[in-house]
């Protein structure tokens, strides 16, 4: 193996404000794409499990289309098809004005898809708190709106805290996706070092640093969020 | 809104064809890789041989803490200088999906190799039967046969997730798309097209797991 090692490189000119500016920018997709996917996924997951036989296909319609096809070509389709079948006019602002299409094309695209997993975790809670409590709701004349307020919501948000915060890891993994439209997250930059230097070894290096970093510090506060979350009984070990 | 011209994808089935199977064939020898050397990586976090265990947890745990994309990226660096020569891109990109696919199977296949229970493997021991014959012949047949349909999830997964040699340009169905829909001009007859092909192959795929879960519980 023939390889000049150079980890000063990191440090030269502006390689280290390239990396600093890409783990901005992936911080700033991923949380903005989690909020947006909390919504939508909460939304989406609580009306597969409504009484009310069309919104719950609506649902499962959604979920289906968002999870069988890649979010590459989920981002493929936001960011070149999007502007070319809606109305000229919008299409037009699309291509030209709207401020920044890279990082809200990456927004919404990592989003909506994220929120058909989202709504997956939050369907299997509201199953997993059961049907007795759901019927006893109904059986103290709670109305639908009641019951999911007062019973099932709070109990199923508590239940999928865990796997709520891998979701979360894997919406800062997936946030690298954006360099396929051109965004310089934290991967694109450190291909980019990579390119311009030669060291390939050390940009990769200090990337997955950071990846790895990042999946720490998220374990960390999933730790003490699912100490606090737990639900004393709940999710006791079988 | 320009009309939709279809005939732009008639025109290239060949060329979108070709693409197809490349993304297929990765896709198999990914899985198949990745649940060998999944299975390894599982045997040798139970082994019990703390070296062997923490190495294995390690690797795991790293792994999925990165993206596929830098994933991707490192074996294209690393594999043509390790090796010495460059090797092709399909190789560089099959040895990176096997890398990163063997965590997440390793994973499945330890939560599979658990959910056996522990009698099992008392009975083989009463019998008289070594560890590795107790792993290949009591364990892990049963470990397998309650794992198929997550593997065969974790399978879909991978195949959604071939679409990212892209950033290779190494020519799969989405990098074919991609190439057509630009020498074309037609980026929305082509992405869409390209989105109803992966829904229809992931949409299937996952109706087959429901099958293969109904029986499992039949």
């Amino acid at each position: 193996m023939n390889y000049n090692w150079n980890w000063g490189v990191l440090f030269e000119g502006e390689y280290l404000g390239w990396l600093i500016s890409g783990v901005g920018w992936t911080f700033a997709v991923a949380l903005a794409a989690w909020v947006l996917a909390l919504a939508v996924g909460v939304l989406v997951g609580v009306g597969r499990t409504l009484p009310s036989k069309p919104v719950a296909t609506l649902c499962t319609a959604y979920v289906e289309l968002f999870r069988n096809v890649p979010l590459l070509v989920q981002l493929f389709l936001w960011y070149f098809v999007m502007p070319e079948i809606v109305p000229d006019d919008l299409g037009r602002w699309m291509k030209r004005d709207m401020p920044n299409p890279e990082y809200v094309t990456a927004v919404i695209g990592l989003g909506l898809y994220t929120a058909s997993r989202v709504a997956e975790q939050v369907r299997a809670g509201i199953n997993a708190v059961g049907p007795g409590l759901t019927s006893a709701a109904y059986a103290n004349g709670f109305s639908t709106a009641q019951t999911y307020r007062y019973v099932l919501l709070p109990i199923s948000f508590r239940l999928i805290v865990p796997p709520m915060t891998s979701e979360f890891l894997t919406i800062f993994k997936n946030s690298s996706l954006a360099l396929t439209i051109g965004l310089l997250e934290l991967t694109a930059q450190s291909q980019q070092i990579a390119e311009y230097t030669f060291q390939g070894f050390e940009a990769f290096t200090a990337a997955t640093v950071i990846y790895v970093v990042i999946a720490l510090g998220a374990t960390v506060i999933a730790q003490t969020l699912e100490k606090y979350t737990r639900i004393p009984g709940y999710v006791g070990k079988d | 809104m320009g009309d939709f011209d279809l005939s732009v994808i008639w025109n290239n089935l060949p060329f979108l064809w070709q693409g197809l199977q490349l993304s297929l064939w990765l896709t198999l020898l990914a899985v198949i890789g990745g649940i060998i050397l999944g299975t390894g990586l599982a045997l040798m976090r139970l082994s019990g041989i703390m070296p062997l265990a923490l190495a294995a947890a390690g690797y795991v745990n790293l792994i999925r803490s990165v993206p596929l994309i830098l994933v991707i990226f490192w074996f294209y660096f690393l594999v043509p200088l390790a090796l010495g020569r460059p090797i092709g891109g399909f190789y560089s990109a099959l040895i990176a999906f096997v890398m990163f696919e063997a965590a997440y199977y390793s994973e499945i296949i330890r939560a599979g190799i658990q959910s056996v229970r522990k009698g099992q493997v008392h009975a083989g021991q009463a019998t008289g039967l070594s560890y590795w014959q107790i792993q290949r012949y009591v364990v892990l047949p049963q470990a397998f046969r309650n794992m198929i349909p997550i593997l065969v999830t974790q399978g879909i997964i991978l195949f959604q997730d071939t679409s990212l040699v892209f950033v290779v340009s190494l020519r799969d169905f989405m990098t074919a798309s991609s190439i057509v829909a630009r020498t074309e001009g037609r980026l929305a007859e082509m992405y869409i097209f390209a989105a109803l092909v992966y829904f229809t192959i992931c949409f299937a795929g996952s109706l087959f797991v429901r099958r293969l879960q109904k029986a499992k519980t039949a």
